[in-house]
């Protein structure tokens, strides 16, 4: 036991202590994480600041407002229902289509008009949210994957989850949904973590259920050395997201889009520590390199390819 | 910075806490563990006399007065409708009653509860003066010449000039020269006042003193007298029967000299007695008193202040930090997943009245009922709060039941299921099926398992009984426990359970 404790600190692999206590409570502002657990507000800022994210149909806030849901989604044949404040991909419906006045759920199901608004009234209640909170529904763009993916994902979206550390990116992976992730793109529950090479933009190893695996175990498909498109964009897309909330230590989930190339999903004030068992690699090294910068490159274009030098040496 | 903030912090959390609790154990002499008790000495005076009618009745009697090697911790006057007055001076106490007029036989008593000090205050001796030759009588005076004389050739010293002397008025055939003075000189109390006497015609300075031996049981003792006489530097105690010098480990000092007497005014067949008991005393009781006498306010804002209910109820809430501390340890040293961050250590208060084994089972049947029914409450597709205040309805009804159908089966542990916080029960249930429908059952039962595993071990931590007397007695044990906490606070290193997580990438 005493050795794996060591080979983990040679391996530089960071703990749950470790990034609480040195990089979360330091570099992230309580203040600030509101930002980022409403999805609502996020999407706003990113607007804003031209950062690209899928689009809003519109917004859910009160019981009453349920009954507009057929305006919103009205024109819109697909689209998404996410709780503003949920976590872990849960209380979010992916409807892919209308067939006789019924919603086409990613599952398989087909939804009547009430149990949507049952959905949505959950959501209002706070049944997703941290602590049960009353929360606010979204209604957006559903995202339509690159087909590239096609072969190494079962249903769902699979999403490119980016470390950022004082806006510069340390570890990336691609989250691949699984039968058993149920479409989600979340590692405990059952999705494919593939590591990213942020300097190639290929995928290297991958982990399912925390073992290493090399084909999907759905499709079958190899899933290392994978080359990601549009990589440089996206890395730049989310050493962006550092000035737009300004926290420190940032997860960037980003999926890609087909037609409209990297979206920002979500940002995460506490991401989890699974990228280092994708990537096969510890992130202690990199994010000791970066914190003792004195000064940190002021473009996100810059810092972005830092990141890519940096993954080189470290 | 901070580090080094912190660091000076729990050092000074920790000296505070530990400073506060050692001076509690040397000074006040608050016992480390439970039960301790310690022996005190019921010491009782008893007056009796018959009044004569028509006069007005005063009766004195010296008190204690700083005894040597032991501690006052307590002391009371019994008489009827006696006024009641204490004279205090460099020699000692004394207590007068009066009465104007008194009937028949009285009954005074003084009664002082005394404690074996371990600490020797040792007096500072004023040198006494040295007293002149007594103008004795004409017909003594070449018998006690003689006697001195005859002391003087077989000694060295003060003592061994005192000690002859004292052999000699004692001895079995006495001289047949001394048999005037010996008559002159009758009973034990006169022997010492005679020897003092006697020793003045040497200028030797000598006093009488007087005690109790401290023997269990002892009903009618008397005071013992016996000399001291000072050789210079300081007094020496001799036995008035045999000359041996040093006093018994068990007796009290009650008065120095004789300038204090026993005397009733106004009174017949009196008679005055000491009794002697023995008793156990738990050491917290003697550490409170003795705090009392030596001014110390902290015991007085100790929790042995508080009424002995709101003691009990801090007993268990002292023990909560503890609890909390277990919970620190098992999440961020550990790692183990719990519902709730404090859950685990309400249900290890819960279990402390339930018993381990019963209050396990009983948690688990609750919950797994209740998990039952919020299955069934969640087809129903009610709103969070009225499905959370529903559950918590059935919780309680379950719990009604469960104490019911217990106790008809003759199962009294069924009764105290009552002491199980239901609404963290139901949040227990809420949060647990929400992580089943989230995570899968897998998960539930892993977080459900922790949870009880943490409460287990709280629940053995916060009842170590020495541990629990430690914290009562010593609350300011608690900043050390703060401290600990503190520390943990900027832990960084792994949780145990991550070297499992991780060991993919330990094997590189």
């Amino acid at each position: 036991m005493f050795k794996v404790l060591l080979n983990l600190k040679r391996a530089g692999v960071v703990g749950i202590n470790r990034r609480n206590a040195d990089y979360i409570l330091r570099y992230n502002e309580r203040s600030l994480y509101p930002l980022v657990d409403d999805k609502l507000r996020t999407k706003r800022l990113a607007i804003t600041a031209g950062i690209a994210v899928p689009e809003l149909y519109g917004v859910i806030e009160i019981e009453h407002d349920i009954g507009h849901l057929p305006n919103i989604v009205n024109g819109h044949k697909d689209f998404v229902v996410k709780p503003a404040h949920g976590s872990g991909g849960n209380g979010i419906y992916v409807i892919i289509g209308q067939i006789n006045n019924r919603y086409q759920h990613n599952n398989g199901s087909l939804l009547r008009e009430e149990d949507l608004e049952y959905h949505i009234s959950n959501i209002l209640s706070g049944m997703y949210s941290l602590g049960g909170q009353p929360d606010h529904a979204l209604i957006e763009y559903r995202v339509k994957f690159d087909p590239i993916f096609e072969s190494i994902s079962y249903r769902g979206v699979p999403d490119i989850r980016t470390v950022v550390f004082r806006g510069i990116p340390v570890a990336s992976m691609v989250r691949l949904p699984t039968r058993m992730s149920d479409g989600k793109a979340n590692l405990h529950q059952g999705a494919v973590g593939a590591g990213i090479d942020l300097a190639t933009g290929l995928t290297t190893n991958a982990v399912w259920q925390n073992h290493p695996v090399e084909q999907h175990p759905d499709t079958g498909a190899n899933i290392g050395n994978f080359k990601i498109p549009h990589w440089d964009k996206l890395l730049t897309l989310a050493s962006q997201c550092y000035e737009l909330v300004g926290l420190g230590y940032l997860g960037v989930d980003v999926v890609l889009d087909r037609e409209l190339g990297p979206l920002v999903l979500e940002l995460n004030a506490r991401p989890g520590l699974s990228i280092q068992i994708a990537n096969g690699k510890g992130m202690q090294k990199r994010l000791e390199y970066i914190d003792q910068l004195a000064e940190i490159p002021a473009s996100a274009q810059e810092r972005a390819s830092f990141a890519q030098n940096l993954c080189l040496q470290l | 910075m901070r580090q080094l903030h912190l660091l000076l912090l729990v050092i000074i959390l920790c000296a505070v806490g530990l400073g506060l609790a050692i001076y509690k154990v040397t000074t006040l002499g608050l016992p480390l563990t439970t039960s301790e008790k310690a022996e005190v000495w019921n010491v009782e005076a008893r007056i009796s006399f018959r009044a004569k009618p028509e006069t007005s009745v005063k009766v004195s009697l010296p008190l204690l007065f700083n005894p040597s090697g032991y501690t006052i911790l307590d002391e009371d006057f019994v008489a009827a409708n006696y006024g009641l007055a204490i004279e205090q001076d460099d020699n000692g106490r004394t207590a007068l009653w009066a009465k104007r007029r008194a009937e028949g036989k009285q009954l005074l008593f003084y009664r002082a509860i005394i404690y074996k000090d371990t600490e020797k205050t040792t007096d500072s001796v004023k040198a006494p003066i040295y007293p002149p030759i007594p103008d004795y009588p004409e017909n003594f005076r070449p018998i006690i010449q003689g006697l001195l004389d005859k002391a003087r050739q077989q000694s060295a010293d003060t003592v061994s000039f005192a000690q002859q002397v004292i052999k000699q008025l004692n001895a079995v055939s006495p001289a047949p020269e001394l048999k005037l003075l010996l008559e002159h000189i009758n009973n034990s109390r006169n022997l010492a006042k005679g020897v003092n006497w006697i020793l003045a015609g040497a200028r030797i300075p000598t006093r009488i003193i007087q005690g109790l031996r401290l023997e269990d049981g002892k009903l009618y003792s008397e005071l013992e007298s016996w000399i001291q006489v000072y050789d210079g530097k300081q007094w020496r105690t001799l036995n008035i029967k045999d000359g041996k010098e040093g006093l018994p480990s068990n007796f009290i000092l009650w008065q120095i000299g004789d300038q204090k007497t026993f005397s009733v005014d106004g009174g017949s067949e009196v008679s005055l007695q000491f009794s002697v008991a023995k008793t156990l005393r738990e050491l917290v009781d003697i550490a409170e008193s003795r705090a009392a006498l030596k001014g110390s306010h902290l015991m007085e804002f100790s929790l042995y202040s508080l009424p002995v209910q709101s003691q009990n109820v801090y007993k268990i809430l002292l023990m909560v930090p503890l609890g909390a501390f277990v919970v620190v340890l098992m999440r961020n040293l550990i790692g183990i997943k719990t519902f709730g961050t404090f859950m685990p250590v309400l249900i290890a208060l819960a279990l402390r009245e339930t018993e381990l084994a019963w209050g396990l089972l009983l948690f688990c049947l609750i919950v797994g009922l209740g998990l039952l029914l919020r299955a069934y409450v969640d087809r129903l597709k009610l709103l969070l709060i009225p499905r959370l205040a529903s559950v918590l309805t059935m919780v309680v009804l379950l719990m009604a039941s469960i104490s019911v159908i217990m106790h008809k089966l003759g199962l009294e542990m069924g009764l105290s299921v009552a002491l199980f916080p239901m609404v963290i029960m139901t949040m227990t249930i809420e949060r647990m099926s929400l992580t089943w429908d989230e995570a899968g059952p897998a998960e539930a039962f892993k977080q459900g398992a922790g949870s009880l595993l943490v409460a287990t071990i709280g629940y053995l931590v916060m009842n170590i009984d020495a541990l629990q007397h430690l914290i009562f007695v010593f609350p300011e044990l608690l900043l050390v426990v703060l401290a600990a906490i503190l520390l943990f606070g900027r832990y960084s290193g792994y949780r145990l359970t991550e070297l499992w997580r991780f060991r993919a990438l330990a094997k590189r």
